[in-house]
């Protein structure tokens, strides 16, 4: 039995240590905005953040996750009124969407490290996020206007 | 732990089961009568509309919503029509019901060739004026007043000189006992006040929180995962197993063999994977296709080489060998996949003789009866949930229903019934074929002594899509169009021509891909073209506009259009490349001038601009965003992708470190204008994708001087 924190409660898991986190929050705890992609880190639609660092949960192991405090998507803000997801409706950036749970969860760890994003910032640390769709241009303009609402 | 679904076809049951409001049976055009009437009609009622009495308006959207708009696309002509405010429109995606919810381009269900908008135009608008029209009757009866005296706008009904207003919701239960108008008026576009403008997606609020249901995230209870090995390579039968292993693995609670592989079942994701890993396999190759990508290339050559079968010939070739030069030239293209993000996924549940399913259903009409058949029981007895895509670009939109019959039959092999979620990982889907034909185009024209074009070969030898599914009704004397479209009735005067179609056979399953045989004819076409126009000298924007047909009038509208977006003044201009190309599909003219770097012998485009020509522009920034995006896939796919066949036949690639997608640092910046137009609209979910490869392969010429024959450019640069 694994326990950790998942968007503020405590939670605790019977699947095998080895299991990705990603299937543990998708298969065991039932939160499914958490996206399977690829399954070896290469796309990050399975963003989560651990201890407010992303990751991605299809290359993390559940025992990884023990005594550390998990965000998915759904634990982003209470309201879904995250700046990012503000922005995310304000610039109309989904289309397919299946990858933005993941993007969303990799812009707000950027905005947390880097408070007014460069370009050259945002194509760094977006890069290991895949969009099919190809939404990057928004999603580029989308973190800027989040940044801007997060200032302090 | 076991979870409820919780996403459209719960809500979708509730509706059925009688929710309270109006909801509106349409008979199509020809029908006459009171709506509600059980008279044998001629045809079967729609139903599409749904008013609550909370005013909300909900839309049932008969086509896919995998990212391309048409949630928000079809509410928006229905909200139009009935002068709703967009606040109050919901769109839920409508079952599987080929009867209810026929394509009427196809004349069945299904989403595909950028057709959602175009088929639907009409009828979504009939649609909302109807529903206007009863609840104006039902306002008129309410309030003792003239229906003609009743106004409607944002939402609210209203007679000025009795000073009465009402929201929809009020009035719905009225409205559902009014007589049906049998052919109600439609707007004057001039009148139109939410058609053309920008508005809000309807589902990005749930893409953004993680409330959107796709298949993946669908758990029921007693639900097992699998997931099933299927054949290295193409053709491969299973010739023995031994699944001793597999079954030891914790969690695994079967193995089954089923026609396209073995299917292991589990009770978790990770289960399920480890028990496939596990199994022992060997494989009957004997029926399978063992030549490599180069192999197929040379036969595809060999096949291009004989001229195939005439698509269309007009004048007298013997002008290309009077040419005072002459161009030949053999373009190669390779399988491609589709990788939507989401990878193919399919939910059944079996009881008592009927299932119900739950997926990405491109094409009901096709997946409900093959999904019957695999499972011997009626096709009546299969219902069809329609789920949110992840992307498709074309994957699930199987003629063969192949997905669907695999998922049946890991129900029917269960031998019980029950609940089962097939889930393919994405190297079942970069290595599961249904690709892009490998495809050859071989080329030759002449120009006469005044740079003048007098004569064009074309040959294009690929497998054909349509071949061997039920889609094949739609070939005519053995010819599939989708093997070719793009190549013939060309909107240039190239003189006397003949094209041709090789029809090449393979194991190897294919498929559409966005914009289908566009994606290769586009390319052979326009660099062709302009390498021509260089060796006439001829600049690349006017040597297209003097050689565009009187007709081509909406062809001529976009070049000109991009060409002054763009501020063209030629091929190069300081250090940087620029190229256009132009095409027409799906009934939609789109042309794009690319802006391409030198970066260390590779290229970086930098911008690209568009122009487009969809006819009524419905929603002008779902337009945007679909060039923008058909532009970045098609710019991925021509820098980086192939499928490549190793010798042998196994695939060489198999995730994303191997097929690698465009990513963020990538993407150019684009200019997207969407032409005005009062033509009636036609689809743009796949004709941003043509013109992008055509007008970087041209840009990258005027840089450097070569020319790219085959793609993807990292395997013709390297």
């Amino acid at each position: 039995m694994i326990e950790f924190t998942l968007n503020g409660k405590s939670v605790s898991v019977a699947a095998d240590p080895d299991t990705p986190l990603l299937w543990a929050i998708r298969d065991d705890l039932g939160l499914t905005g958490t996206k399977f992609g690829c399954g070896i880190g290469m796309c990050g639609a399975c963003t989560v953040h651990i201890d407010g660092q992303a990751i991605r949960s299809c290359i993390t192991m559940l025992a990884d996750a023990a005594g550390a405090s998990v965000t998915t998507i759904e634990g982003l803000d209470p309201a879904h009124a995250h700046p990012v997801q503000k922005a995310w409706l304000a610039l109309q950036v989904p289309q397919c969407g299946y990858c933005q749970s993941g993007q969303i969860m990799q812009a707000v760890a950027l905005i947390d490290q880097y408070s007014s994003p460069t370009d050259a910032v945002i194509d760094a640390i977006m890069a290991g996020n895949l969009c099919r769709c190809m939404t990057y241009a928004r999603i580029r303009e989308a973190i800027k206007q989040a940044a801007l609402e997060m200032e302090p | 732990m076991t979870k409820q679904s919780n996403g459209f076809s719960a809500t979708r049951r509730g509706f059925l089961a009688g929710g309270a409001g109006l909801t509106l049976a349409l008979m199509l055009p020809l029908a006459r009568g009171r709506a509600m009437a059980e008279t044998a009609a001629p045809f079967a009622p729609n139903a599409f509309i749904r008013i609550g009495t909370d005013d909300t308006v909900t839309v049932l959207i008969k086509h896919i919503e995998m990212g391309q708009g048409p949630y928000t696309g079809l509410s928006t002509l229905v909200a139009e029509e009935l002068d709703a405010d967009w606040g109050q429109m919901r769109a839920e995606a409508a079952p599987g019901n080929d009867k209810l919810y026929a394509n009427l381009a196809f004349g069945a269900q299904g989403t595909g060739g950028s057709t959602a908008m175009a088929n639907s135009y009409m009828q979504m608008r009939k649609a909302g004026a109807t529903a206007r029209a009863m609840l104006v009757a039902a306002a008129a009866a309410e309030w003792g007043v003239p229906a003609g005296e009743i106004t409607v706008s944002k939402g609210v009904i209203a007679h000025a000189a009795s000073g009465k207003s009402s929201g929809f919701g009020a009035l719905s239960q009225a409205a559902a006992t009014m007589e049906m108008p049998a052919d109600p008026p439609v707007k004057d576009p001039s009148a139109f006040t939410l058609i053309g403008t920008d508005r809000p997606r309807l589902d990005t609020a749930a893409k953004s929180n993680g409330t959107a249901q796709f298949t993946m995230d669908v758990y029921r209870d007693g639900m097992l995962t699998v997931l099933v090995a299927h054949p290295p390579k193409f053709g491969a039968t299973v010739a023995s197993l031994d699944d001793k292993a597999a079954l030891a693995v914790p969690g695994v609670e079967m193995v089954r063999q089923i026609s396209s592989g073995v299917a292991v079942y589990a009770t978790s994701t990770f289960a399920a994977m480890k028990g496939r890993d596990a199994l022992s396999i060997t494989w009957d190759d004997s029926k399978a296709e063992t030549r490599s990508s180069a192999e197929l290339y040379d036969m595809l050559s060999t096949e291009a080489k004989t001229g195939g079968r005439v698509v269309e010939q007009s004048g007298d070739l013997a002008a290309l060998s009077a040419a005072a030069t002459l161009h030949e030239a053999e373009f190669r293209f390779p399988y491609l996949a589709h990788a939507p993000m989401e990878p193919l996924d399919a939910v059944i549940e079996v009881k008592a003789g009927k299932a119900e399913m739950w997926f990405g259903s491109q094409f009901p009409t096709f997946d409900k009866p093959t999904a019957a058949a695999a499972l011997g029981i009626k096709p009546e007895d299969v219902s069809i949930n329609v789920l949110l895509a992840g992307g498709s670009f074309g994957r699930r939109a199987q003629g063969s229903a192949h997905l669907a019959a695999e998922v049946a039959e890991v129900a029917k092999a269960a031998g019980r019934d029950g609940c089962f979620k097939l889930v393919w990982t994405r190297e079942d889907d970069l290595r599961g074929g249904y690709y892009r034909p490998i495809t050859v185009h071989r080329m030759k024209a002449g120009l006469d002594a005044d740079g003048a074009l007098v004569g064009w070969e074309n040959t294009i030898a690929n497998q054909s899509i349509m071949a061997g599914t039920p889609m094949a009704m739609m070939m005519k004397d053995g010819m599939d169009s989708t093997s070719y479209e793009g190549a013939y009735a060309l909107p240039y005067k190239v003189g006397a021509h003949r094209i041709g179609w090789a029809q090449a056979q393979s194991p190897v399953p294919v498929l559409w891909w966005r914009s289908v045989g566009h994606t290769h004819t586009a390319y052979a076409v326009e660099v062709f073209l302009d390498e021509l126009l260089e060796k006439a000298g001829k600049d690349p924007v006017q040597g297209r506009l003097d050689l565009l047909t009187p007709e081509a009038t909406r062809e001529r509208g976009v070049i000109e259009a991009v060409a002054k977006l763009a501020g063209w003044t030629g091929r190069t201009a300081n250090g940087k490349g620029y190229g256009i190309a132009m095409a027409k599909s799906f009934g939609t003219y789109v042309a794009e001038i690319v802006e391409v770097e030198d970066q260390n012998g590779f290229p970086k485009v930098t911008r690209v601009w568009c122009a487009v020509d969809c006819g009524v522009a419905v929603n002008p920034n779902i337009i945007r965003a679909q060039m923008e995006g058909g532009i970045g896939y098609a710019l991925g796919t021509a820098l980086f992708n192939e499928i490549t066949l190793e010798p042998g036949g196994t695939v060489a690639q198999g995730n994303f470190d191997s097929y690698r997608m465009l990513r963020i640092h990538e993407m150019p910046a684009v200019q997207v204008e969407v032409i005005a137009s009062t033509a009636d609209p036609t689809g743009v979910g796949e004709p941003g994708v043509p013109p992008l490869a055509p007008a970087l392969a041209n840009a990258w010429r005027a840089l450097t001087g070569k020319a790219i024959y085959q793609l993807p450019f990292a395997a013709a640069v390297a």
